[in-house]
């Protein structure tokens, strides 16, 4: 599979999706399960983007710069500061530990 | 809204050249995926498994996208009768649109809250997903400007929102200690669907849960 296969195939998924809504019966959104597991799927699924983003390299758990600048990521987030000045701020922070020869 | 639209779209676009897209390729995601959390999702495995986390990789961005046909479902009786009209309608059917459209008092700013937000944020998307897309080929190596901790914060910033109550606090820990733990044990991409199983697990049985009224 390319890259352009994989993102035109995962592009009209998600794009049918949205459509199919529109398709369904109303009723199904009455219930409460799948309002709610729909819910936390978003929730785990970005939770474990965050843990593989910031402690894993080629399948492997590594410790590194990354984990200081996603914590100073979290202080920032519970602090209000707007989102992009949050990434600039976690961003600089590793860059600066790495050149500082801190946590490769 | 349009600041913090623009502020996720440039990461976007930045980060989906770092993590090996075109800028082309960026600019087809934010124009037929359209969806922020499933886009993340897709350049995210795409980063740390390459080619091989294609199927995790459709599989999660399939999974963060379920969401939008839920909100499709509360759109649809909102945008009325009109095939053309419903397609359309379908495209810009995502969090902010349909949020904005469910807290206006009547129908008439309902519709208008839908399409202004719908067709606004897709504008916006799409030309500051360029822009980052750019902005990124001019960077070169992204670890030296520490743009891979970025990576992990966009993740943050965009769950962060949603934990506001115990049982999506536990989900996420949950997940990303599940996450975590599988790493090593198996193909790229599968932990992050490894976690969609808990998620599936406390939803059905409502563990932790005692306010249904949560943030989706």
């Amino acid at each position: 599979m390319t890259l352009w296969t994989l993102i035109i195939v995962a592009s009209l998924i998600v794009l049918v999706e949205k459509l199919a809504g529109y398709l369904v019966p109303p009723a199904f959104f009455e219930k409460t399960a799948p309002r709610r597991v729909s819910g936390l799927l978003t929730v785990a699924l970005l939770s474990a983007l965050v843990a593989v983003n910031t402690v894993t390299t080629n399948q492997q758990i590594v410790l590194d710069a990354r984990l200081p600048a996603l914590l100073l990521a979290c202080v920032l987030f519970a602090l209000r500061v707007p989102f992009i000045l949050v990434l600039i701020a976690a961003a600089v922070c590793a860059a600066l530990l790495r050149l500082a020869g801190l946590g490769v | 809204m349009a600041v913090a639209v623009s502020a996720y779209g440039i990461s976007f676009g930045a980060l989906s050249v770092a993590a090996g897209l075109d800028v082309w390729q960026t600019c087809v995601l934010s124009l037929l995926m359209f969806s922020g959390g499933s886009q993340f999702a897709l350049i995210g495995l795409v980063a740390s498994g390459g080619l091989s986390a294609a199927p995790a990789a459709i599989a999660a961005s399939a999974l963060l996208g379920s969401r939008n046909t839920l909100y499709a479902i509360r759109m649809s009786p909102i945008i009325g009768p009109g095939f053309v009209k419903r397609v359309a309608a379908g495209w810009i059917t995502i969090d902010e649109s349909t949020a904005v459209s469910t807290v206006q008092p009547d129908l008439p700013s309902q519709r208008l809250g839908f399409w202004v937000t719908g067709v606004g944020i897709f504008i916006g998307w799409n030309l500051t997903s360029l822009a980052g897309a750019l902005l990124g080929n001019l960077l070169g190596d992204v670890r030296q400007y520490g743009l891979d901790a970025a990576a992990a914060a966009a993740f943050l910033g965009l769950v962060w929102p949603r934990l506001k109550q115990l049982q999506p606090v536990v989900v996420a820990v949950a997940a990303a200690v599940v996450a975590t733990v599988v790493t090593p044990w198996v193909p790229p991409g599968i932990p992050i669907i490894a976690a969609a199983v808990v998620a599936l697990v406390v939803g059905l049985t409502d563990w932790f849960g005692k306010n249904e009224e949560m943030v989706w």
